[in-house]
């Protein structure tokens, strides 16, 4: 049956993209059909989905939905973060960021990057020992189940539901420019496919396209930087030496420069990046599918040494795009205008890939920049229907007592209702600015999930009120400030001045959340607040030694 | 676990041993990192012509691609010294608490 529907699927795709390719042929020469690129993109979509229904036969019960029946070795699920990691965002954000502003983009990767060893040291052996799916069942652990569960549950649907708008509308432009298909039509194929994979192939088929895909992404993005270094013969030197001649900003690239100019804001960014990160749910679900602590802690190791790797490539790409692209004695990379690239600045990357490779190679890199964004939203998505299905119907409602088998349904339509969800966002977000909707995720990350996940590992007086308000105090303050900030008070709502002058307003958010947790919980004397204490020592030992666990997780 | 385990479990020396010298390392680590980032952070927003000073007067890089690429694999040397003594030395203190405790069950 799904084997039927998966090809029936593939001709009616196949179908659809010839018809559009015939008709832009026929038509206007505004985008010009990627022939290479259609290609391996559909070579690709083709793998991807044999490889769903291969995992499809093999995800019989919620464990192997949720956290593939926790059978991923570390290597594997370090290679699938990496992949949830390097999003379209970063792949083509920061490669364009360097282009644009040279030094200012190693900024970005760096804050990107130093979240990961403080989640190694603080938090992911302990969520692999007191968790089983979703990092709900954390910080439920001892508190009250209901009220908790809805909590982490609205800050991972949150942060799950802005990253996806961001993924979407980046997904759809990418496909207009690079592929020459219709807006529409790549957020509609981006949302049915991404229903697919995790619908028929839960945990198991999402790691799996990640990984190729992140293996794919660093194999080329090696070869773009090899090309690169080549042209200069391996001399860093003489590769900024002819930047600066061709960038308008000259020598000024080679310095941090306008990016973050006071010091509110460069420590604001850093809180919400690295925090952030240790609050986003498709990440930490990432926890759970390897079998122990052990193979969790390697899996952040092979993340950070991806993760690293690949940032450092993207500043040689960045600076390759400045002397290739921008200085291409033919210009034509750039826009009608001579200044800007075609697709806008974040194309950078794409238009490296032709000036070192020709045709076929971005082919291939905009194949893998568009798998890219299909692997991370279904890494989203599964998320976000883990949320609704683990702990807001199973066990915030239904208090624990349904049977798997609706549990997993249930997963299945909450994945359909947001792939809907989602093509419905990018359609109508299409002409939004989408950068505030990642400092928003990021900023909710930092400020709501993750100052509560951190407490109730290590505050032994965390009760469910602190706890409950302190969630909502963290959510709310973070939405607050980001609606009263540049991006949404300004260039939204067209206000002059903004109320908050910081764009990404962690730095007061996340300690809001935090003396909101501590207050709530301290002046809380109930009966429960009491329970949730005395219950904290058996959840240490747990958390901090995975005794006690090996048994309760059916894995 | 009934309280009376959970107490066992915590008054067990090598209980202590494990969750004290794991805790004091990872916080150690964890201080580091924050005190190298934060520091080239407050670099970037009240000095940031430092990590623009040249390295050598003849060529283009500047001593902030270098710091920065620093940082970076810092950051990933951490995360392996981290693992490596988790995985050897503090699982070795787990098996051993493991064993132990699995005697005082029977």
């Amino acid at each position: 049956m799904l084997g039927r529907i998966l090809s029936l699927f593939m001709m009616a795709s196949l179908t659809v993209a010839f018809a559009a390719g015939a008709d832009l042929g026929a038509g206007t020469k505004a985008e010009e059909l990627n022939v290479p690129a259609i290609v391996m993109f559909f070579i690709f979509v083709a793998a991807t989905l044999g490889i769903t229904y291969w995992a499809s036969k093999r995800t019989k019960s919620a464990s192997d939905f949720y956290t593939a029946g926790g059978g991923i070795t570390g290597t594997q699920n370090g290679t699938a973060i990496a992949g949830d990691y390097m999003s379209a965002a970063s792949f083509l954000g920061i490669t364009g960021m360097v282009y644009l502003k040279g030094y200012d983009g190693l900024i970005f990767s760096i804050g990107f990057l130093v979240g990961w060893p403080i989640i190694l040291f603080m938090i992911s052996e302990q969520l692999r020992n007191l968790g089983k799916y979703t990092f709900a069942d954390v910080t439920a652990y001892r508190l009250k189940q209901k009220p908790v569960r809805i909590l982490a549950a609205l800050g991972s649907i949150s942060v799950v539901i802005l990253y996806l708008i961001a993924q979407m509308v980046g997904a759809g432009k990418l496909i207009e420019i690079l592929f020459g298909l219709d807006y529409e039509f790549a957020v509609v194929l981006v949302g049915i496919l991404m229903i697919l994979y995790v619908a028929f192939g839960g945990m198991l088929a999402t790691t799996w396209v990640q990984i190729i895909k992140a293996v794919l992404l660093l194999a080329g993005t090696t070869f773009m930087s090899i090309m690169v270094m080549a042209k200069f013969g391996f001399s860093f030197d003489a590769l900024f030496t002819q930047a600066t001649e061709i960038h308008s900003k000259g020598v000024d690239i080679m310095s941090p420069g306008g990016l973050v100019s006071d010091p509110i804001s460069a420590i604001s960014l850093g809180i919400a990046l690295m925090f952030g990160t240790a609050g986003l749910p498709h990440i930490l679900m990432r926890f759970f599918t390897v079998a122990d602590a052990k193979e969790a802690r390697k899996s952040v190791f092979v993340a950070t040494g991806l993760i690293g790797y690949f940032y450092v490539l993207t500043f040689i790409m960045g600076f390759g795009a400045i002397v290739l692209v921008l200085g291409d004695p033919a210009g034509s990379y750039l826009a009608a205008d001579g200044v800007t690239l075609k697709g806008m600045n974040n194309m950078a990357a794409v238009w490296l890939a032709h000036a070192v490779g020709g045709d076929y190679f971005l082919g291939f890199i905009s194949a893998v920049a568009f798998a890219t964004i299909l692997a991370v939203v279904s890494g989203l998505t599964l998320a976000g229907a883990s949320a609704i299905s683990h702990d807001l119907y199973a066990n915030a409602f239904a208090k624990g007592k349904v049977d798997e088998n609706k549990e997993m349904n249930v997963s299945k339509v909450a994945t359909i209702a947001i792939g809907i969800a989602a093509i419905f966002f990018g359609i109508a977000f299409e002409k939004q600015n989408i950068a505030f909707v990642v400092a928003l995720a990021f900023t909710i990350a930092a400020s709501a999930n993750f100052p509560v996940l951190f407490m109730s590992i290590f505050w032994k007086k965390l009760t469910t009120r602190g706890a409950v308000l302190g969630g909502y105090v963290g959510l709310i303050s973070a939405l607050v400030l980001v609606i009263l900030g540049p991006v949404v008070w300004t260039q939204i709502l067209g206000n002059e001045t903004a109320i908050v002058p910081y764009k990404f307003p962690a730095v007061f958010s996340v300690p809001i959340a935090f003396v909101a947790i501590w207050f709530f919980s301290i002046t809380d004397k109930s009966e429960d607040a009491q329970r949730c204490m005395d219950e904290f020592d058996a959840q240490d030992i747990r958390c901090q030694t995975g005794i006690g666990s090996d048994g309760a997780v059916a894995h | 676990m009934t309280q009376e385990q959970v107490q066992q479990i915590k008054n067990n020396p090598k209980y202590k041993k494990l969750v004290g010298t794991r805790s004091r390392f990872a916080w150690t680590l964890t201080v580091i990192m924050l005190v190298v980032y934060y520091a080239f952070i407050l670099f970037i927003a009240f000095s940031p012509e430092t990590l623009g000073t040249k390295i050598s007067p003849d060529g283009m890089a500047t001593w902030g691609i270098p710091v920065g690429i620093a940082i970076i694999v810092f950051a990933f040397a951490m995360t392996g010294i981290y693992v490596r003594r988790a995985n050897g030395e503090f699982d070795g203190l787990l098996n051993d608490l493991k064993n132990d405790i699995e005697k005082e069950m029977k």
